[in-house]
Parts: structure tokens; sequence; C-alpha cells
């Protein structure tokens, strides 16, 4: 059928089953706008910056499991994307971003909001395309959707000059992909995998490994069937909380910089890890020489430039995590778990020892009780999403996970602003659950615009903004390392978040008492609308346990000792 | 696991499209490894080109740098080299008024010529491998050189 290249972008987001699209219009992509406006297949949402529509794409991808749609115009449109290109492929997140650029006979000429996009998303995507011709359109995306979701997923730039935009040209959908150049290897090697079995059946102490690779794979299930069948210990990475159930009794927690006393000890004493869609990050390893320094490893990977990177894998495995995992189950009747029952018990008085935990000594609510509260009263109903500093740490150690999908942060960017729009496309993506985004005063503002989406769009998003009038994390460093120089991270002059979300239409509490939370909280709730709970906390709490940067696993700085909680 | 310095030739077949070469290099510069040069042309009747990039880092760089380069969707194939025939060409302009027959002996020492003389300079060129260029041109420097061009190695596995 022949048609514009505006019409095929259209056509082929029907063909691939979207549902939503994430956008901001502008000059260079008005064509594909006026096919947006005549179509009632998809929904477009307008964020009201381009770095929010990407977050809010990667939220829905990463709560849905599937491909995130962005679009967005050329020029400052694009570099306003980039962050959130960026933070899409640190994280492996499924996406296809399209945005307009001038017309060809511009391109090279300096013309109105012409920047050489694919020139800059080229380090920080999984690949992308300069269309040059409609013909192509059909073909490239495709390969687009195909690239972002396939093999290890990541984000796919499709930049579309204007005239290709309103160029007729055929449009078949049909055709086979013939991508000779890419072929991702998704089936592990029996072979290794059958060594990597022998090598478990042979260790003391084993540990799993767990990250986000597993989330991506959509292995969570298969995965806690194996850590049961063979009775060994897990750790999780950031990325893969909710892979197994924060009640089972085979997870430690969550391993790294904040991971906690026994995830850290386990790792430092283990003799086999057996690493899962993990990447070895350094927020995970501290010092990469005293990384599980007596230890085998066993790395399943789907990106062989991951295995052997930073630690040496003496069994690697390239391939999906779930067809791995899966051949596993069918061959491990010979690992017994009671032959791990002392290790378990060595893990278990290491937490005994130093407990995740805090201290409720303050005047001031802490932000970690108001985590555990949230969990407490939503639970497994609600999606928790988070901006970036001592508040995600906190989400991250505190909230009770039971499923994954439903743990969405920033993790290997990093990227203050991410929270509240990722927030809004999970409550897009699965409108069933409560969608609460966990932030600081510090990010909140970074993409404070949302409240308008979210009212114009009647997308509930509850925002627990844990104010301590600091940027937290840097504060805490600063108190730790840089004899408490406190250098522009003092957050004293603040907006009132109360009117602030009132003036976009949203609703506001302010609470300061525990009481106060719970019946924000219940309200925020019930009212259904976008909603900013600022709670005040206790402002010089650290986040604790911690590795100091660069140091080693085992050597934590911890809590100190008072009664607990 | 050795952290010495090596060098290396790596040869790297790509679908022939744009920007496929800045997706190399710009692999390169981000990840911090080295390019000590790089050749490019079409395979003939093919959609495909042919890198050679001769690079140096540790055992564990040089795998990264071909998992990398792996990863690349247009790359097709990688080859790290380890028994190859190298070969690199070299071209100098000499002023017209030096030992002319002097030149031309270590030209053809080098497996090259004289091929071009004009009013005031003659332009030779050699083809041998790499290290023997690094001879030839150390050898000629007495003579003056004006200008001198290397075209980056070539190298098929034996």
């Amino acid at each position: 059928m022949q048609m514009s290249g505006a019409q095929m972008v259209i056509e082929a987001f029907i063909a691939e089953g979207v549902d939503t699209v994430f956008g901001y219009p502008g000059g260079a992509i008005m064509n594909v706008y006026d096919e947006i406006y005549k179509q009632d297949k998809f929904h477009h949402i307008l964020n009201r910056h381009e770095q929010a529509s990407i977050h809010a794409a990667e939220g829905y991808a990463k709560a849905s499991g599937k491909v995130g749609v962005a679009m967005i115009t050329s020029g400052p449109g694009f570099t306003n994307a980039v962050t959130g290109l960026a933070d899409a492929y640190m994280d492996s997140v499924p996406m296809v971003v399209v945005s307009g650029q001038v017309p060809m006979s511009l391109i090279g000429t300096d013309g109105f909001q012409e920047i050489d996009a694919i020139g800059i998303s080229r380090p920080c995507t999984k690949h992308n395309y300069l269309v040059t011709d409609a013909a192509d359109l059909p073909r490239v995306l495709k390969e687009a959707f195909y690239i972002a979701k396939s093999g290890r997923p990541g984000p796919v730039h499709v930049d579309i000059p204007k005239d290709v935009t309103a160029q007729i040209a055929e449009f078949n959908y049909d055709v086979e992909l013939n991508l000779e150049t890419y072929k991702p290897h998704t089936k592990g090697n029996p072979r290794q995998i059958k060594k990597a079995l022998e090598a478990i059946a042979k260790a003391k102490r084993p540990l799993f490994y767990l990250g986000g690779g597993i989330i991506n794979s959509n292995a969570a299930y298969e995965v806690r069937e194996l850590v049961h069948k063979t009775g060994i210990p897990a750790v999780e990475t950031l990325m893969a909380r909710g892979v197994l159930s924060f009640d089972d009794e085979l997870l430690i927690s969550m391993l790294g910089m904040h991971g906690s006393y026994a995830a850290n000890m386990a790792m430092s004493e283990t003799d086999l890890v057996i690493g899962l869609g993990v990447r070895f990050d350094d927020r995970v390893t501290g010092k990469l020489s005293e990384f599980a320094k007596n230890a085998d490893v066993i790395h399943v990977d789907i990106d062989p430039a991951s295995i052997s990177k930073l630690v040496n894998a003496d069994f690697p495995i390239v391939g999906d995590v779930k067809n791995v995992v899966i051949e596993m189950l069918e061959q491990c009747e010979h690992i017994y778990p009671d032959n791990y029952a002392s290790w378990r018990e060595t893990i278990n008085n290491f937490d005994a020892l130093h407990p995740l935990t805090f201290h409720e000594d303050s005047e001031r609510l802490k932000p970690q009780w108001v985590v555990k509260r949230v969990g407490e009263l939503l639970g497994d109903s609600a999606n928790i999403s988070t901006d970036v500093g001592q508040h995600q740490m906190w989400a991250a150690q505190f909230y009770p996970f039971t499923r994954p999908n439903q743990w969405i942060t920033s993790g290997g960017l990093g990227t203050m602003g991410f929270g509240f729009p990722a927030a809004i496309g999970v409550k897009v993506a699965v409108p069933e659950k409560t969608s609460i985004n966990f932030t600081g005063d510090g990010s909140i503002l970074m993409n404070v615009q949302e409240l308008m989406t979210a009212v114009e769009k009647k997308i509930p998003v509850i925002n627990i903004i844990l104010n301590n009038n600091f940027l937290g994390m840097v504060r805490q460093w600063q108190t730790l390392f840089y004899d408490k120089r406190h250098s522009q991270t003092d957050l004293s002059v603040q907006p009132d978040f109360v009117k602030l979300a009132e003036a976009f239409g949203g609703i506001g509490y302010r609470v300061t008492t525990k009481e106060e939370f719970d019946a924000a909280l219940k309200d925020a709730v019930e009212k259904n609308i976008v909603a900013f709970i600022e709670v005040i906390v206790e402002r010089f709490e650290n986040v604790m346990p911690m590795v100091p940067s660069g140091g080693s696993l085992f050597n934590m700085m911890l809590l100190e000792k008072k009664e607990t909680k | 696991m050795t952290e010495n310095s090596e060098r290396r030739v790596i040869s790297v077949i790509v679908v022939n499209e744009a920007s496929v070469l800045s997706r190399i290099t710009n692999l390169f510069s981000g990840r911090g490894y080295n390019i000590t040069s790089l050749t490019v042309a079409p395979i003939p009747e093919s959609n495909y080109s042919r890198l050679t990039i001769v690079t140096s880092g540790s055992v564990r760089v040089i795998e990264q740098i071909t998992k990398q380069l792996h990863k690349l969707i247009p790359v097709l194939k990688v080859y790290e080299h380890a028994d190859l025939v190298e070969k690199e060409m070299a071209m100098v302009k000499f002023p017209l008024s030096e030992n002319l027959s002097d030149i031309d002996v270590l030209c053809r020492a080098y497996n090259g010529k004289i091929v071009n003389v004009g009013e005031n300079v003659v332009i030779v060129m050699v083809a041998d491998e790499p290290k023997r260029v690094d001879n030839f041109l150390a050898v000629i420097k007495k003579y003056n050189p004006k200008e001198i061009v290397r075209s980056g190695a070539v190298a098929l596995e034996r």
C-alpha cells in the first residue's frame, strides 16, 4: 500500500501492538503528529518535557515487559531526550524512540533546530538510524522493534527528516527481517551448563548473585524454582529486587555499596558465585581484587561482552537467563539442599549480628519507617518507582517486594528526575496497581512539570517526598568523607510542595507524624488523583550499612548498635 | 591474566552503510581503547567493507575490544589475528638534489621504487611489513625527506 512516511510510522506502531506513545510535538515531527491526530488505535500522552517522555516510556517498559515508545522533535526536543536514552541504555530497557529531523536538503547546513541526532545518540543507544528514504521506513521500524527487545534489550533511536515523513512510498510490514550481522545467542551451551552444575554440586558455599537480566528475560519464576530446588542462598542487585519475594528465606538481601552486612559477607565468603543476568557493576563489587576472592565464578548473561569484563568467569555461559535456568532445572537432581545447611546457618548468623535495620531515635520521622509503612499498608498492591539518592536506597532496602517488575528504578545511570515520569508510565502500563514514586526533595524538582501530565491524563501517581532539606546522598558523602563541608547540598529553601501540587490541580499533603502519614496515604489512594505526600524526615539520617567507594565488601561502615526496632 | 600492553591486529567485516565507521571509532574513543592505525575499503562484489585496526592493550582489553565490536549491529565478523601476513605502504617525497641512486637502492630493498619525478622533488613508495617500514623511514632520514605518508597496516590470516 502506498502511503506517506508519517503514516508508515503510525501503521508500524499499530502492527507492533503499541497502545501508548509518550511524546512532545515540534516542527520537524509535525507530519507524524498530524497522523496521530487522525488515528484512534493508540493513546498519546503529552509529557511536559522530552526527558520525561523517555522516562515514562521506560517506566512503561519496565513494568509491562513490552517495548516503550516515545516520539520527539529535532534539535532541542532530541537533546532533551538524551538523558533518557542514556538511562535506558545503561539499564537495558527495550525502547523505540522516533525523532523528527530537519528536511534532507537542510541537513548539514546548521538549519533551525538541527542537530546531529544520531551522532549524539550513538554511544547511548543499542542502535540508531537516520532514514533518508521513506521506502526504507517499514524495514527500519521493524528492525528497530526487533533489536530493542531481542538479545540484551536496549533503546533504538530512529531519526526521520521532515521531508521523508511527507514522502510517499510502498508500505509492507510483512517483510522477513534479514539481519545477517545481528543474531543474539539465546541458548546456553549444554556442555558449559553441565560443567557449571557439576561445579555447583561440588561447592560448599555457593551463592546465587541475581541481576536485572532476570527481569528482562522474564525468568524470575524459573529462578525462584531453581533457588528452592537447590537450597542455595541468594543475593540480589539493585535491579533484581522482586526476583525473589522479600519473605523468601533463601533471599539474604541486596548486596553492594548499601547492601546488607549478611549479603556482602556471604559474597566475601562464598566459594562459588552463580551470577545470573548480572554485570559486576562497581556499586556491587566494591574493590574488585577483593570481590568474592576465594570463589569460582559461573556467569550467565546474554551479552558476551559482559562476561569476564570485570571479573573473570570460570564458567561463562552466553545465553538468555530463562533458557539457561530451565536447562539447569532439568539437570539439578544431584544438587542436595541439605549440603548447604551449615552455609545457610553461617549467613543467618551474619544477619543476626548486623541485621538491616534503623533506629527510631529522633523527633522527626525516619525515612526508613516511611518506606516500611508503605510496604505494610500497600505491599503487593503497589508498584514502586524511585528517583535517585538516599530515598532510592532506603526503598530498595526496606520495601517488601513480592514480584518482578514491581520495582522501577534508575540503576546504571542514576538519573535524578527519573521517578515521577517513570511512575506515570508504570501506572499507564499497570493501572490496577497503585503507582508509588519514592523521591527526595532534590530529585522531585527535576521533572516536577509532570504534575501537569498526570493531572491532564488523570494518572494518579502518588509521590512520597522524603524531605530532609538536603541533597541527601551527596550530603552523606560530604559528612563522611569531606569533613562535613556540605557544599551546595543544603536545600533549606524550598517550594511549598502542597501548594505546588495544588497549583497543577493535584493534591498535596505535608506530614510530620506517623498518624498524619497513614491518613495522607489512605486519602491519596482513595482520591485517585496525582498526589505529593511531603514527609518531613530526620535531616542527617545516613544510608547504612555502607561500603565506601572502592572499599572491599567485607569492610562496611555499620549502623551504630542501639536498641533497634 | 597479564596486564602488559601488546600490539594486536584486528580485522572487522562490517555492512557497508552510512556512519558505520563512526560507530567503530566512537567505540574506541568512548571506551578508551587505542587505535594505532586503521584502514578501510569495500570488499569487492559484496555489501561489506573490511577494516584493519592496529591497536594495543592487555589481553583483557583486547578481548573486550573484540566483544564490543561484535556487539555493534552492522558488524559481521571480528578476527583477532594470531598468525598473519601484514603489509603496509609508505610514500616519501625527497628533494631532487638528494642522492637518487642511494634512495632507489633503499626503496628496492623494501619492495619499493621511485614512482614520480617532478621538477624539484621525487616521490618513492615502499610496501612491506610495518616494522620494516619503520626501518626504512629511519634509514632515509639523512636524505632529508620533505613529506612522509603511511597507509596503515592491512593483514590476512595465514
